[in-house]
């Protein structure tokens, strides 16, 4: 019988077939922990298999300290340690707070290529669908067991095919056409389901407008999001590993759940109000309303390449940000930082007023870069705008290009077209 | 190998009028300002210290019994103590109509017994005597003498790690 992507992935590791529903032992080829929860696994690791106990692969394990990079509190100094501590004893890698964010760093370092299998204490690490792999956030007691045995239990999630056809407008990118789609599939629409994204629109992003809507699957709640990586997608993976890199493809007779056709036409700026990703409407119309903003964002798993910096970049060129505004900028890794200081963005950046700061989730997660107060509306490229989330202030979510236009003009506008 | 078995007696979380509360989430079961605790005998008093109406569970509940709820329990956030507090009471697991998929995969790393039901609703009054035969799938109301299906059915996987007594003690 014809299979999907996920189906055959599952099945490859397994070695026999897999199909949707079944609950298998899944091998990993990269088993990490962040600094948030990674204290928690060595914990849970050392109690159940003992002081000297070793773990399945210790190439095969990272830990990712993005989370709270420095640490800003004891409490994530002490939890950091705990981690290297464990990791030099053991030979594990560490990619500490001056790496980045831990999906990211797979990618670039060419451990997430198709068809591998990896879990963390994230949970975005379905980004990894970006690239064909299937990553999956777990929880400490899941982490702890993966790190000894190299394995988890996982249920094959049936599959829902969808192919989108549009155009992004000339002022839009991955980040509206990813918003657009959230909307369509609201909050829970994809709960519990896999993703694979097909058409027109899909095919031609790239590698970090990938990374952006395959991001927002948790938003969707989605368990995985592929985006089968076409030729250059394949060449960028190709020249950052040694393994042979290839796409998965379904089968033509595959069996989905379901099969939506999403006709988005034009995809203009689109903007997720508080206090929901899914509350999305244009950022025209958003505009009409007059919203004034105190503060932007630029970074995070989901917009923190050095595309989406050069796409902000491009709208703050002849004017920088208004008087009472500022803009705050997190690359997600060294690698995107070193881009933006090499191409001169850090120079243009910092003549417009923005905030540089070191490369990490920052921003993103509480506690680090930008908290917002009582009152403070903030227009942020990352993914999350719940309530309290980032503090007790407003939070929109929107593309790196409706980000700068408006931190530009001291309120929610409309970018330029820039390509 | 023997049958698995497990009977409890039901502690059903109801609204005013009786029918099983739905959406209790991990925050009502175990608040995030206790988050600090990490031993099971300190984490028991706070079970579902946030929900209204079950201040007291803790006081309440007497071990052996299963937790009895509607749709979605659980949902919220991945934290591990909103199973282990129930654990800590000696409750011997949760029958609900549906569980979050996150607070489901906890309850199954930590052993304790979770089964969806998705004709519960009116089966169970507070004291029946419940029996889940966690192979089967099935739910037995020893005082009514019904038997329900638990739906999705319960996967070897959870039987597995269930025998084990956890997933950090399986081989
Ligand atoms: S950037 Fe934010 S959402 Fe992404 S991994 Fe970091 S904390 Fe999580």
């Amino acid at each position: 019988m014809g299979q999907t992507i996920i189906e055959k992935l599952v099945s490859a590791k397994l070695g026999s077939p897999a199909a949707a529903g079944d609950v298998v032992w899944l091998p990993q080829d990269v088993v990490t922990a962040r600094d948030f929860g990674g204290a928690n696994v060595v914990k849970n690791f050392l109690a159940a298999y003992g002081a000297d106990a070793a773990v399945f692969n210790a190439d095969g394990i990272r830990f990712t300290f993005d989370c709270n990079a420095p640490a800003n509190t004891a409490g994530y100094a002490t939890n950091q340690q705990i981690c290297r501590d464990f990791a030099r004893r053991r030979g594990i890698t560490v990619h500490d707070v001056d790496a980045g964010i831990g999906s990211h760093l797979l990618i670039e370092q060419g451990l997430a290529i198709p068809g591998i299998t990896a879990i963390g204490t994230d949970s975005h690490y379905n980004i990894l669908g970006a690239v064909g792999a299937l990553g999956q956030g777990m929880g400490d007691v899941d982490v702890a067991y993966a790190f000894h045995t190299g394995q988890v239990w996982f249920e094959v999630p049936a599959t829902v095919r969808v192919n989108v056809s549009g155009k992004l407008a000339p002022n839009a990118s991955a980040k509206d056409l990813t918003l657009a789609i959230v909307h369509h599939f609201g909050s829970g629409g994809l709960l519990g389901r896999a993703v694979e994204f097909y058409g027109d629109v899909v095919e031609t992003l790239d590698l970090p407008g990938r990374i952006t809507l395959a991001s927002m699957a948790t938003e969707m709640s989605a368990v995985i999001a592929i985006i089968p990586p076409g030729a250059s997608v394949l060449d960028w993976l190709g020249g950052r590993t040694n393994s042979p890199v290839e796409t998965i493809t379904a089968d033509p007779d595959a069996k989905y759940v379901d099969e939506v056709t999403l006709d988005l036409g034009v995809i203009e700026p689109m903007i997720a109000e508080p206090y929901s990703p899914a509350s999305v409407r244009p950022v025209r119309i958003v505009a009409e309303e007059g919203v004034r903003i105190d503060t932007g964002f630029i970074g995070s798993c989901t917009n923190g390449r050095f595309e989406d910096f050069n796409e902000g970049y491009a709208q703050l060129e002849d004017g920088g940000v208004a008087a009472g505004v500022t803009l705050k900028l997190v690359p997600a890794t060294r690698e995107v930082y070193g881009q933006i200081l090499s191409e001169g963005l850090i120079e243009g950046f910092f003549q417009a007023g923005a905030l540089i700061h070191n490369q990490g989730c920052g921003g993103c997660a509480a506690g680090q870069v930008g908290m917002t107060g009582e009152g403070e509306v903030q227009v942020s490229t990352s993914n999350r705008n719940f309530r309290g989330k980032q503090g007790a202030g407003r939070t929109y979510l929107a593309s790196p290009a409706t980000v700068a236009a408006s931190v530009r003009a001291g309120r929610i506008t409309v970018p330029e077209a820039k390509r | 190998m023997s049958r698995m078995r497990i009977t409890g007696s039901a502690f059903p979380l109801v609204d005013a009028s009786g029918a099983l509360l739905d959406n209790i989430d991990t925050d009502m079961i175990f608040h995030n300002r206790w988050l600090h605790i990490t031993e099971l005998s300190e984490m028991a008093q706070h079970a579902l210290g946030n929900l209204e109406g079950y201040e007291d569970f803790a006081a309440r509940v007497k071990p052996g019994s299963w937790v009895v709820a509607g749709r979605n329990f659980g949902a919220g956030s991945s934290r591990q103590q909103a199973v282990d507090c129930f654990k800590a009471l000696g409750c011997v697991g949760v029958i609900a109509i549906s569980v979050a998929p996150i607070y489901l995969r906890n309850a199954i790393n930590a052993a304790m017994p979770a089964a969806q039901i998705p004709d519960l609703a009116g089966a169970v009054e507070p004291g029946d005597v419940l029996a889940l035969d966690m192979e089967a799938g099935t739910l037995t109301n020893e005082r009514t003498n019904t038997v329900l299906q638990a739906e999705p059915p319960i996967s070897s996987v959870q039987v597995e790690i269930y025998r084990a007594g956890g997933l950090l003690r399986m081989e």
